[in-house]
């Protein structure tokens, strides 16, 4: 019996996996899932969190092969340190994620990582950049990214709205992480999301079992 | 270029027509396809049935109108998914083996027997036939039924239930719209709504949205032109 593209096409550690980011009314919401995996049938790691902070208030959520998304992130964390020690401010959102997105598009032959980057400037305030596969860079109010983010396209188009509360916009990120969850196998664990405003950063970790449930669970 | 089809070309259905196999030449062969959207939901006292209307040849819209709604018997209808030549045909053979069996008992027959004919034409055929299936219908035993045939030849009961290649974008969705106990016409309007937004994101699904209600009283058919859909916020 023929097997259809079961290969994964990431060798080693990749984070199949869900992530997201919002902007709502003064801060952005940084979400992802916590699950890392070898193939699809291995769960190698059940509780990484993938969103990592490269700056006070930017942070980058990481989708492709694990190795590949730290090796970037470490330089990228380095170049905006150095940068920011230059310009004597904190960096712009912008310019991390150009510093990402220049890592992603000079080496886009050898690398397999995509990446989320959002936070709070002072200049623009909440903004969320995505730096897809081979190093395009765009701004976007809502983007998800990820092997689980082909089942919630539907929902953030129904859902989304510009300009919501705190509240809502956690709310309305938890179930889309929770919806990616219960549909794609190499997205689970923990939903490990970030508020970024700019008071400050705030961390939130729904558990498994405190997520929402649907109609069918 | 190549829009004559010389022989079906059997390929992975996730990756499409021309996807190129390990080290071999392959010539790059246009299958007709329904990569598409359709949705079927249950409700008390019968079925609202839903799909798209393209059906592509590689990049090329071969019809921007289709019907995928098929008829099979008064009450039982089918969405088609896959390649339109398998689909056809099995919907064809379906349909006669289902009437003949109909007058063989002299009343009307199950969903389940639909769906299981359905079944044994999918499963017996899997390595040639590139076929995704929703049956549902209203019967006189069980009511409004949905049954899933997905490439492979499964079959499945479920009350509610998407297939094409739109599909994934809208199991977010459907998992957060559908409730069990909905009526007839709040069925439509999230069959509407999610076709609406598996079109916006799926390249291969487009055009108008066309619906069915199957129940005791009959079929009602309704289309929703393009610019008629339910649009969400743009951002």
């Amino acid at each position: 019996m023929e097997k259809h593209c079961t290969e994964s096409r990431v060798k080693g550690v990749s984070t199949g996996t869900t992530i997201l980011a919002a902007v709502f009314d003064g801060g952005v919401v940084i979400g992802s899932d916590s699950r890392a995996s070898m193939g699809e049938e291995y769960v190698s790691s059940k509780t990484i969190n993938k969103v990592i902070q490269v700056h006070d208030r930017i942070f980058c959520c990481i989708a492709g092969s694990l190795a590949d998304a730290q090796a970037i992130t470490k330089a990228a964390k380095f170049h905006l340190s150095f940068h920011s020690v230059q310009m004597e401010s904190p960096p712009r959102v912008m310019a991390a994620a150009s510093v990402l997105k220049d890592l992603c598009y000079k080496n886009r032959e050898e690398l397999q990582a995509g990446f989320i980057t959002a936070g709070w400037d002072k200049k623009n305030g909440p903004q969320v950049y995505v730096v897809a596969l081979g190093g395009m860079l765009i701004n976007q109010l809502v983007t998800i990214a990820g092997s689980g983010s082909t089942y919630i396209y539907g929902y953030i188009d129904a859902k989304y709205k510009p300009n919501m509360t705190k509240e809502e916009c956690l709310q309305f990120a938890t179930n889309a992480l929770a919806l990616a969850m219960g549909r794609d196998n190499v997205s689970g664990g923990v939903a490990h999301l970030v508020v970024v405003t700019e008071k400050g950063v705030e961390h939130v970790v729904v558990p498994g079992d405190k997520l929402p449930k649907f109609h069918d669970e | 270029m190549k829009l004559r089809l010389f022989k079906q070309e059997r390929c992975c259905p996730r990756m499409g027509p021309g996807c190129l196999s390990a080290g071999l030449p392959v010539v790059c062969l246009f299958v007709v396809m329904c990569q598409t959207t359709i949705m079927a939901v249950e409700y008390d006292g019968g079925v609202v049935i839903g799909a798209d209307s393209r059906t592509t040849t590689g990049a090329y819209i071969a019809n921007r109108v289709t019907d995928k709604l098929t008829r099979i018997h008064n009450k039982i209808y089918c969405c088609r998914s896959g390649s339109a030549a398998d689909t056809q045909a099995i919907a064809e053979i379906v349909a006669y083996q289902l009437g003949f069996h109909s007058i063989e008992l002299d009343e009307p027959p199950l969903v389940e027997t639909a769906a299981n004919l359905f079944r044994a034409s999918c499963y017996r055929y899997r390595e040639e036939l590139t076929a995704g299936i929703l049956v549902a219908g209203w019967d006189k035993r069980k009511g409004g039924q949905v049954y899933s045939v997905p490439i492979g030849g499964m079959l499945v009961r479920q009350p509610v239930s998407v297939g094409g290649s739109g599909s994934t974008y809208i199991y977010g969705f459907m998992d957060a719209n559908y409730k069990p106990g909905m009526n007839k016409e709040q069925c439509m309007e999230l069959t509407a709504a999610a076709l609406s937004l598996a079109m916006e994101r799926d390249g291969s699904s487009g055009g108008v949205v066309r619906l069915a209600s199957i129940s005791e009283e009959g079929v009602e058919r309704r289309v929703i032109l393009g610019n008629q859909l339910p649009k969400f916020s743009t951002h």
